[in-house]
């Protein structure tokens, strides 16, 4: 019916004779049903063969109008195409409304509100779809940094761990289309499992406000949610394939998605990404390459009351970690650190040898939803996730190709939620969960299990109720309950377990003698209570105010649990504590933002005072066979984390825009009143773009990156002695490196192919002038420069 | 209502997958296999005469105690001793031995003799790899003058060779024991 609408339209629209010709029409194209601007939507002036796009805001501008009537043809590829008439007299400033497919059918896709809207009274910070496309060949870790606030802890270059506002790991919860990521997150040196290719976006709450999902993440979430399939037949799909001179390889990632109006829908979804040694501006970063590989497939029935969905996906990644960060003991890093240069540089290669990675992921999930009359929409979910983790490191003799950490994780997950429409002005919405999780852990390494074998049965409820009072004011309180069961079996050598006074304290769990090593059955049980209260204000016509408090529990990992021994990969002895207990945080958080067309910004102050933050430190020198090591220890403490981020959008002139974004934290030991070890620098960013949407949609960006120098730190600082010299040597682990300024440069332009298809083409440029640089919050500073400069191009192609 | 069955049918099937976790017998454990727990080093006397014996053992390997070092006896002045080296894992019934792994993979190992400033020997590897370079877990030591002082051992995995001496040598550190040795 709009079709034909649309084309009387466009027959009736005849074109006028000239008068004053030099009118302008500008304004935006924005989703009728959330305001929300469209970006890359296409305007078409009818009769005069005339067709712009909207640009990053979703605004446009059509010059040359003479004073007549004019019909304009609007669409976007998830909307219903448009017809709009409208009369010129002058400058014109009119939006127009697009209903977005997608929104519109809100309700009925599978992905409702309760994956929409995650909270109302925090700041959600959300890249769309089209910045993840400019990271296709990157990591989950790259495009969280690009949020203020959100900074990463890396391994070299290719584990990136995403640390929000100074908290990483088990504090961070990452959800992947719906499902919780189990894929071994304690540990600081394994990246997430996720290819950013399969998100439609990505979305970020910087506190456990998200009860939905979780109620331990001390630091706060990371959503990636898919993109939506729109009800109509149809058939599209993209490519992207890019190239980078830095680790000279590329990555290639495709999906087509394949949907009809009787409600079936499919899509498939693969990611191939290959690349040699990085490289620093002077040196190559030897054994630092990535192979990784991952396919995804969806399909799914939906229609107005009821619908389902099964997915699964598989990841799989290797990744080599920098040679010369192989260490045989503290006189080795005092060799390394000591040095400019990694003490291992051998020439450019794709080979991936040990040390190195390599995990596979799966991931299988079945949902539906059904809606009741009169109760609302209730939603089941089961998922099973399989991540297995391999870790090789240089051994000898016949063991050299054996894995020296082999880990297996399952984990069934069954998720139950009501979004009830009980209450006329209260939005409530309830559900419970049930977990099982069982590691196993393969004894035939050779080397001590670093994670003992167990069981894990998990079970929470939670509710969340926003109550909204007039039209700018909403008040929201949720509340969440997890109770954790853990059943291990553990050995424990037997000098650890008389040392640490187990065997006074828990002689009942031993379970077996060996000639060193105690088997014992630790079970261990967690009531962890959270929640959060909040309001939000609007005023004026784009003003926002939103206060939140929010209550994180979070019960210990197992390696804060049960290390003992050396961690290779970390160059030290680990040792975790049997005893401890819950770690809870509370976090207050402030947000006074503006969202408008020519400036907007968001300022987010926040305190996080956590009881009983386990932090891992060094203690002592053991001296073993090997050589001396440092050890380092878990412990309870309280700590603190202050801070503020900042983001800032400035449209100064026709087509720029200058984006800012400054970052802040200080993290303290409250206890021992010192700095918390790790803890991200200030950061401050700026970019300049400017975007044409008249010259084939063309957009240059030029970005500034600063960090600054870390001046609070803990000193774990050491001594060794050295027989080669036979000195007392201070191995300096804690100072952290000088500040660094990085230039980067991005480009695109769209080409139009032939009706239905896209020709995108990006040209990067990082660090362009080849900065010399080393990261505080990367393991790896002591032993080499981060990467040099990086050239990269993009072809995407939407079709 | 056909509808509202299926819905249900997933709930239940996958209660049935939640369900169904095995309970397995208590896990094996693990030696470790590459720990070297024990390194000896016997000086045989030219000549004949009983052998002395550098000793540093560590039962536990990683874990919280520290090796026992021993030696046997002091050196004698102007005598000249073979040396051997043994690297052993004692957390294995029966011990493993590790020198043997050293001795096939020679030209991926070294062991660096480093002589304390005060104490008078010269110690010479008398064995090389499959390059020709030296591997030295044999040895001739030479004592000189009476004197004191310490003697370390260090065993390097993948040390660039050749090499003149643990300043270039590179790789990491597999071993490394320091004696208190005297001459008299």
């Amino acid at each position: 019916m709009r079709i034909l609408g649309l084309w009387i339209l466009l027959l009736c629209s005849i074109p006028s004779i000239a008068q004053n010709c030099s009118y302008t029409l500008s304004g935006k194209v924005i989703d009728s049903h959330d305001d929300t601007p469209l970006v890359g939507a296409t305007i078409i002036v009818a009769g005069l063969e005339k067709a712009v796009q909207t640009d990053l805001n979703g605004s446009y501008s059509i010059k040359g109008l003479c004073e007549d009537s004019y019909s304009f043809q609007v669409s976007h590829p998830n909307c219903i195409t448009k017809g709009f008439t409208l009369t010129i007299s002058g400058d014109t400033n009119r939006n127009f409304r697009l209903e977005h497919h997608l929104e519109e059918l809100n309700e009925i896709t599978l992905e409702g509100r309760a994956y929409e809207k995650q909270t109302e009274t925090v700041r959600e910070n959300r890249i769309r779809e089209d910045e993840l496309e400019r990271y296709s060949n990157k990591s989950l870790g790259d495009v969280l940094n690009t949020i203020s606030g959100v900074s990463s802890l890396n391994t070299g270059n290719t584990v990136v761990k995403p640390l929000i506002n100074g908290l990483h790991s088990s504090r961070v919860v990452i959800i992947n289309n719906g499902v919780r990521m189990e894929d071994q997150e304690w540990g600081a040196e394994h990246a997430p499992n996720l290819d950013i290719n399969t998100a439609g976006s990505i979305s970020v709450i910087k506190g456990a406000n998200a009860l939905q999902y979780s109620g331990d993440a001390v630091g706060g979430v990371v959503i990636s949610e898919d993109s939506k399939t729109p009800l109509l037949d149809s058939l599209y799909g993209k490519t992207i394939l890019s190239a980078a001179s830095n680790g000279r390889g590329s990555s290639i990632t495709s999906q087509l998605t394949k949907s009809y109006e009787n409600g079936w829908y499919s899509t498939i979804q693969g990611t191939l990404k290959r690349f040699g040694d990085f490289e620093a501006p002077d040196y190559v970063l030897s054994n630092t390459g990535i192979f990784e590989r991952n396919a995804s497939l969806r399909l799914g029935y939906n229609q107005i009351d009821y619908g389902l969905e099964g997915y699964y996906s598989l990841f799989k990644n290797e990744i080599g970690i920098l040679r010369a960060s192989h260490l045989g003991g503290a006189a080795d890093q005092v060799r390394a650190i000591n040095s400019d240069r990694p003490l291992i540089i051998e020439d450019f290669t794709y080979s991936i040898d040990a040390p190195k990675q390599d995990v596979t992921h799966q991931l299988a999930r079945v949902k539906g939803f059904k809606k009741f009359e009169g109760l609302g929409r209730l939603d089941v979910q089961y998922d099973f996730q399989q991540n297995k983790r391999l870790e090789f490191d240089i051994r000898r003799g016949d063991d050299s190709d054996k894995a020296s950490l082999d880990l297996t994780l399952n984990t069934h997950t069954l998720l139950v939620d009501l979004d009830t429409e009980l209450f006329e002005s209260i939005d409530f919405q309830t559900g419970v969960m049930g977990r099982y999780k069982e590691n196993i852990a393969n004894p035939n390494t050779g080397v001590r299990r670093l994670i003992p074998d167990y069981e894990q049965y998990q079970a929470g409820i939670y509710g969340i109720a926003s109550y909204s009072l007039q039209e700018n004011w909403l008040f929201e309180v949720g509340g969440r309950f997890d109770y954790t069961f853990m059943d291990v079996f553990k050995f424990y050598r037997t000098s650890f377990w008389e040392e640490r006074n187990y065997d006074e304290l828990f002689p009942a769990l031993v379970i077996e003698e060996l000639d060193n090593q105690l088997l014992t059955n630790p079970q261990l049980t967690y009531n962890n209570f959270s929640g959060t209260v909040g309001t939000s204000y609007s005023f004026g016509d784009d003003y926002r105010l939103l206060l939140n408090y929010s209550l994180a529990s979070r019960a210990p990992n197992p390696s804060e649990l049960f290390s003992e021994g050396l961690h290779h990969s970390a160059s030290r002895i680990e040792l975790g504590d049997l005893r401890f207990n819950s770690e809870v945080a509370h976090k207050v958080s402030a947000t006074f933002q503006r969202d408008h067309d020519t400036f907007s910004f968001a300022v987010n102050p926040y305190v996080n005072t956590i009881e009983d933050f386990i932090i891992i430190e060094p203690i002592d020198i053991q001296q073993t066979v090997r050589g001396n090591f440092q050890v380092w220890e878990y412990r309870q403490t309280q700590a603190q984390l202050v801070g503020v981020d900042f983001d800032a959008q400035y449209a100064f002139a026709p087509n720029f825009q200058w984006n800012n974004q400054f970052s802040l934290v200080k993290g303290y030991d409250r206890t021992r009143d010192e700095p918390l070890i790790n803890m991200p620098p200030i950061s401050l960013k700026n970019e300049v773009v400017y975007q044409n949407t008249e010259l084939n949609n063309l957009r240059l960006s030029l970005q500034s990156d600063y960090a600054f120098r870390q001046n609070e730190f803990p000193d774990n600082n050491f001594e060794v002695f050295l027989p080669t010299t036979e000195t007392n040597e201070v191995v300096d682990v804690s100072t952290p490196p000088d500040a660094y300024h990085l230039l980067h440069f991005r480009s695109s332009m769209d080409f139009d192919i032939n009706m239905l298809s896209v020709l995108n083409v990006g040209l990067q440029i990082d660090n362009i002038f080849n900065t010399e640089y080393r990261n505080y919050l990367n393991r790896l500073r002591y032993y080499a420069d981060d990467l040099g400069r990086n050239i990269s191009i993009q072809l995407k192609l939407n079709y | 209502m056909k509808r509202l069955k299926l819905v249900t049918s997933i709930f239940v099937l996958s209660l049935f997958f939640v369900a169904c976790s095995s309970d397995d017998d208590t896990p094996e454990p693990v030696n470790e296999e590459e720990v070297i727990t024990t390194m000896t080093v016997t000086l045989t006397p030219d000549g004949g005469g009983t052998p002395i014996i550098l000793q540093t053992r560590d039962l536990d390997g990683d874990g919280p105690d520290a090796p026992v070092v021993t030696v046997s006896d002091n050196l004698t002045t102007g005598q000249s001793y073979s040396g051997t080296i043994t690297f052993l894992n004692e957390t294995e019934d029966p011990a493993e031995n590790i020198t043997l792994e050293v001795e096939e993979e020679s030209n991926e190992h070294q062991i660096f003799y480093t002589v304390g400033t005060g104490l008078d020997v010269t110690l010479v590897a008398t064995n090389n790899d499959d390059n020709g370079n030296p591997l030295g877990t044999q040895f001739d030591l030479e004592a000189g003058a009476v004197s004191s002082g310490l003697l370390t051992f260090t065993l390097r995995h993948e040390p660039m060779k050749p090499n003149s001496g643990l300043g270039d040598a590179g790789g990491e550190t597999d071993i490394e024991a320091t004696f208190t040795v005297e001459v008299e």
